[in-house]
């Protein structure tokens, strides 16, 4: 498989901005893999991480393409050695059994995970960590039974004194 | 600060901008509009149909360097320029749009013409934008001009729900309009320049492609300029035709796969290939692996994300054409004095020569027609041109020696573009003669607007080389497909004369060359509309023709035996 890209923008927060940047991805034949957005404290500005799989040229003259659009402020394909990013899940699991339970939370613990809602028979967690721990930690519990789980996706930035903008 | 409605504000805020025709169809949703059209001097022109008034809006663009303004209604008049502005925006034309639409409570709901124009526009405009506040139509017709016509110029579309225009709101004509992601660049890097100085000076075997971006820059005469202090022939692609005279002893004329033959042959053998203003679209470069193989490449473009798009280079120059050429004479001059390589200039001359085009045959050849054209025209006359193998013979044949005189839609090949195209392009300079050269299967898809011409008094005259057939993809059917003809055919009732006298054009066919000669003196000097029917051999193909992936080298002279 190809390698995943962590894409950066800042854009301007306009209605229709996030449709044309995910249809440069679509007209050239990309499948957005994570998508992450919120606008800034100043409301100006929409802060976006996408992550998507691709050969790193191809993703490089996407990323061009983007640079072009008159609401996008700043794009950036991010050095993954050079980033730090976080991925959050919450997770709903099946624990009527009281092993179950056991090892649920032993698991959530395991992951330094927090527990955000106990029933009798269900338990909510929430993980964050690197794509690769919260999808272990996803493993891990698929066999105690997911009742549900949503996912973030990556949020990402880079380390030091290095930003966007 | 003055209070007002949106209607007015935006027909001032027009004014402002300096526009002086509006094409267009009125409708439900442009009424507010429409009725304050009355109070303003910007000419209004009434089209027969929306593609129609965004290809004179094109026309006008590419003829006057100023953006072109189309104007329809909501719903079918939106989706009817979809194919005119797609054509501005693949030719890096400014032509700005405005569309109706249903009041702001009923979008989202089906109404009654109402159609996510923004949604459908927005992979073929360079911005697009729905006003949602009448105190923001000042704004967005400011914004809409800038943007469209500065930086890589293209086509952008602004929305304007029927309540902004009726509603009243304080205006500021005078808001700032800057986006902190758009910062077109103009000048360009001195180093990279100097780079390119530098490496051009020691070329032994320079070629010079010019695109586009140079005729849209005004930099024909720097291009001309800097082709002459090199010694080095100067190719064009479509869009770049004209931007060095047609007659200069350093042009070579069209490259790619109708290119001519000193161009496709010698842009391979070049050392330094200088590129400026070029996106190498596969029309233009052939086969990727043949196309200059052993040159360095210098790409010089205003838009960075075509520099390595297609083609990669050595050295990059993100700029605007007009300072980037100047820089590089300016620095190349500081460097030496010039000269070139006598080999190289030899080889040049000898190649003109032994690719002159052949002497006129008797008959009414494709080739005949357009030289008769050129020779009927005034130096300064603008030519638009359809699609199709009348546009090749055009793009091969019809000499240019003004930039920006040649206006052709290359990048989409919009078939119908021509016609209004010219009435456009005639609005825009009514002081030249504006002549379309179009084919039979072109002409027939936006002949209607001649009733534009006639009846707003922009003459223009037309040339329809009819073969009664979609003859480029016959050639290619006779080429490729074993001669199976396929729904190329046309075995028209209708007859162009007549049809055309009907719109109150002058209308005429000829059959001779000497009559061809005759009619278009005759049109030329006239001031009203003309259309000349020529009938052509359906079975005559365009060369030169590199075929679909071959390399420039790949050249197709004449009919397979």
């Amino acid at each position: 498989m190809t390698p995943l890209n962590i894409i950066s923008l800042m854009v301007e927060n306009k209605p229709g901005v996030l449709f044309n940047i995910s249809n440069n991805f679509r007209r050239k034949g990309f499948n957005i893999h994570s998508i992450t957005a919120i606008a800034g404290e100043d409301v100006d500005t929409t802060r976006i991480t996408i992550t998507v799989r691709g050969d790193a040229h191809e993703i490089t003259k996407l990323v061009e393409q983007i640079e072009k659009m008159v609401d996008v402020i700043k794009v950036k394909r991010l050095d993954p050695l050079r980033t730090v990013q976080r991925d959050l899940a919450l997770v709903k699991l099946s624990t009527a059994d009281p092993m179950a339970q056991e090892e649920a939370l032993d698991t959530i613990n395991r992951y330094k995970g927090q527990i955000l809602d106990i029933k009798p028979d269900t338990i909510i967690a929430e993980v964050t960590g690197s794509v690769n721990e919260v999808t272990e930690f996803m493993r891990d519990v698929k066999h105690i039974g997911i009742v549900e789980a949503a996912r973030t996706g990556i949020t990402a930035i880079e380390k030091g004194w290095i930003t966007l903008e | 600060m003055t209070e007002m409605t949106g209607a007015r504000a935006y027909i001032r805020a027009l004014e402002r901008e300096g526009v002086t025709h509006v094409f267009g169809i009125t409708g439900a949703a442009l009424i507010p509009i429409c009725d304050e059209m009355l109070d303003t001097d910007i000419r209004y022109v009434p089209g027969v149909h929306e593609q129609g008034s965004a290809h004179m809006a094109d026309g006008y663009a590419r003829a006057s360097g100023r953006p072109g303004v189309v104007q329809v209604t909501s719903g079918p008049g939106a989706t009817n320029i979809v194919t005119g502005v797609a054509t501005a925006q693949l030719d890096s034309s400014p032509l700005v749009a405005f569309t109706g639409q249903v009041s702001m409570g009923m979008v989202g709901t089906d109404a009654f013409q109402e159609v996510d124009i923004i949604g459908v526009t927005a992979s073929i405009t360079k911005w697009n934008h729905q006003v949602r506040e009448p105190g923001r139509i000042p704004w967005a017709v400011k914004a809409a001009m800038y943007v469209a016509n500065t930086g890589r110029k293209g086509a952008v579309l602004v929305d304007l729900p029927k309540n902004v225009t009726t509603d009243s709101a304080e205006m500021d004509f005078d808001a700032e309009v800057s986006f902190p992601g758009y910062r077109p660049r103009l000048q360009p890097d001195p180093a990279e320049l100097e780079w390119a100085a530098r490496v051009l000076s020691e070329a032994r075997q320079p070629v010079i492609v010019a695109g586009g971006g140079v005729v849209s820059a005004g930099a024909g005469r720097e291009l001309t300029e800097l082709a002459e202090l090199l010694m080095a022939p100067t190719a064009t692609s479509l869009m770049g035709k004209g931007s060095i005279p047609s007659n200069h002893p350093l042009s070579l004329g069209l490259l790619g796969m109708h290119g001519r033959e000193e161009a496709n042959y010698l842009v391979p053998d070049a050392d330094v290939l200088l590129v400026v203003g070029s996106r190498f679209s596969d029309r233009t470069t052939g086969s990727l692996a043949g196309f200059a193989p052993g040159a360095r490449i210098i790409h010089m473009d205003i838009d960075r994300s075509e520099i390595d798009k297609n083609v990669e280079s050595v050295i990059k120059v993100w700029g605007d054409a007009k300072p980037c050429i100047r820089g590089l004479v300016d620095q190349i001059r500081a460097l030496r004095a010039g000269g070139g390589n006598g080999e190289w200039v030899h080889k040049i001359e000898e190649f003109r020569r032994s690719y002159e085009a052949p002497e006129d045959a008797d008959g009414i050849t494709g080739l005949a027609v357009i030289r008769a054209i050129r020779h009927a025209l005034p130096g300064d006359a603008l030519v638009t041109t359809d699609v199709g193998q009348h546009q090749m013979l055009a793009a091969l044949h019809y000499d240019v020696y003004e930039p920006g005189t040649f206006l052709t839609s290359g990048g989409l090949g919009t078939m119908g573009w021509g016609t209004p195209a010219a009435i456009g392009a005639k609005a825009a300079r009514p002081d030249r003669v504006v002549l379309n050269i179009s084919g039979d299967g072109s002409f027939a898809m936006t002949e209607n607007n001649l009733a534009v011409a006639v009846d707003e008094d922009l003459p223009i005259v037309v040339v329809v080389l009819n073969n009664h057939m979609l003859g480029m993809v016959a050639q290619w059917q006779r080429l490729f497909m074993g001669g199976r003809y396929s729904a190329v055919k046309r075995e028209y009732t209708l007859d162009f004369t007549e049809l055309v006298k009907t719109y109150g054009a002058h209308g005429v066919k000829t059959e001779t060359m000497k009559e061809l000669n005759t009619e278009l003196r005759r049109a030329v000097a006239a001031d009203y509309t003309t259309v000349i029917e020529v009938p052509i051999d359906p079975e005559e193909n365009v060369y030169p023709m590199i075929p679909p992936g071959m390399s420039l080298k790949d050249i197709l002279t004449d009919d397979l035996p």
